[in-house]
């Protein structure tokens, strides 16, 4: 028989021996993991099905078991390892047989809610989320009922009324402003745009603009800006903005 | 010749029970008498009296619904006969099926609890992190603060725990049988061991 050849069905692994043995040492096994006992009684079936007590068998089984229950226990209990060598003997037989006295005491529990476990199975209830949450009480601390009143009455006044005038914009009609372009036209042959609609509102302002690119596209005026945001110029089509240089320095410096 | 009605005196908590069946309908987890009497808007004392009344109205036999004091609360939950047609209508719940890690895991928790993942460890001898895991998932355990002195986060088993076993509390779990006899000649043996090295 040969031990390392020992085919295991554990929790954990399946298969045989010598694979556990080899993904152990390379810790792609966590010992943690491994239920030694299952090991031994798997050798033991197999030790069973022979006449014969293979006795090279179990002598390299007992060396390979005993170092992987060592390798596992330091794992466990890797903080408990220098603690417990320095365990009398004495000391250290007592507490292995508390734990082991524990461990028996909760198997015997464990084996008590298995059959619990079967008896109850009948047993069929609502399993739903957690009940609705319980309503919250938000207890007041006891209050004057002159100050309530006074609080109250503060936020009972009719809030003043907000002005909606901005809202409503009243938009002039475009052909005001052609008119009134053109009639500039017929009396000077040029005229700086941003002068003409200084006095007016914003929406009028807006108005205005449109006549402008309206009497352009007509190609009533020619336009001309010196640079973004400069003044706008508009002049009588065929009037040629012949002094430009010059008159786009002045009216530059004029807007600066 | 008109008859006046002849009016019946029925169990003057009856309207109460009826409060309480309602109640018991609605909820998902077991409630306790003080629940009830809270949301009935009565007294505890009249309230433990009604759970009497709807306890023989609902009892196993009686009726296809049980009231149980399970988990610390009072509950509806299906009567024997009828788990059959319930096993076909649902699943068998997840809580049911537990391995044997996860059973002695619990039975530490249950015991001992509450009590960190360290601890159990100790008690079995192998990693409890997978069976903590699946116990929580289950909700079965859930956690309960932190180890004082080592900080890792301790386990007690949940109201579903007792609900899932049938335990009116934990206190209902029986004592174990004391493994003196065991632990003697376990003893004996590790003694005789140790006295064979120190020789």
């Amino acid at each position: 028989m040969i031990v390392r050849e020992l085919e295991l069905d554990l929790d954990a692994f399946e298969g045989p021996f010598d694979l556990l043995l080899t993904l152990v040492l390379k810790d792609e096994l966590e010992l943690r993991e491994i239920d030694v006992a299952g090991i031994v009684l798997a050798f033991l079936e197999r030790l069973s099905e022979r006449e014969q007590l293979d006795l090279e068998a179990c002598g390299e089984f007992l060396v390979l078991i005993a170092a992987l229950l060592e390798l596992k226990a330091r794992g466990l209990f890797p903080e408990e390892a220098a603690e417990l060598a320095e365990l009398e003997p004495e000391a250290a037989a007592e507490e292995l047989a508390r734990r082991l006295a524990e461990y028996r005491r909760m198997k015997q529990a464990a084996g008590w809610l298995r059959e619990r476990l079967e008896t109850e199975g009948e047993r069929y209830f609502r399993l739903g989320p957690a009940p609705l949450a319980p309503r919250l009480e938000t207890p007041l601390a006891p209050q004057q009922p002159e100050t309530l009143a006074r609080v109250i009455r503060l936020l009972a006044v009719e809030p003043p009324q907000v002005s909606l005038a901005h809202m409503a914009l009243r938009f002039p009609p475009v052909s005001q402003f052609l008119d009134r372009f053109r009639a500039v036209l017929r009396r000077r042959s040029r005229f700086d745009f941003d002068a003409e609609v200084r006095e007016l509102s914003r929406v009028e302002q807006a108005v205005a603009f449109l006549a402008l690119l309206d009497l352009r596209r007509s190609g009533e005026i020619v336009i001309d800006q010196a640079a973004p945001f400069a003044p706008i110029r508009v002049a009588r089509a065929g009037e040629e903005f012949a002094d430009r240089d010059e008159r786009t320095a002045s009216w530059t410096a004029r807007s600066a | 010749m008109d008859r006046p009605l002849r009016l019946i005196a029925g169990n003057p908590l009856d309207q109460l029970a009826r409060t309480i069946e309602a109640l018991l309908v609605i909820a998902s987890a077991p409630l306790s008498a003080q629940d009830l009497a809270d949301a009935a808007d009565d007294h505890p004392e009249r309230v433990e009296t009604a759970l009497g009344l709807v306890g023989e109205r609902y009892q196993e036999g009686r009726s296809g619904i049980v009231l149980e004091h399970v988990a610390g609360g009072w509950a509806f939950r299906a009567s024997r006969d009828a788990a059959e047609a319930c096993a076909r209508l649902f699943e068998r719940p997840a809580q049911r099926n537990l391995s044997q890690a996860s059973l002695e895991t619990l039975a530490i928790v249950a015991y001992l609890g509450p009590c960190s993942r360290p601890d159990i460890a100790r008690i079995r001898g192998v990693s409890a992190d997978s069976a903590v895991a699946n116990l929580v998932e289950r909700g079965l355990i859930a956690e309960a603060g932190r180890d004082e002195a080592a900080g890792a986060i301790r386990y007690r088993t949940t109201p579903l725990f007792e609900r899932v076993f049938g335990l009116e509390s934990l206190s209902q779990l029986p004592r174990l049988d004391d493994v003196g006899a065991d632990t003697e000649q376990i003893r004996e043996r590790l003694h005789a061991v140790a006295e064979q090295r120190t020789a």
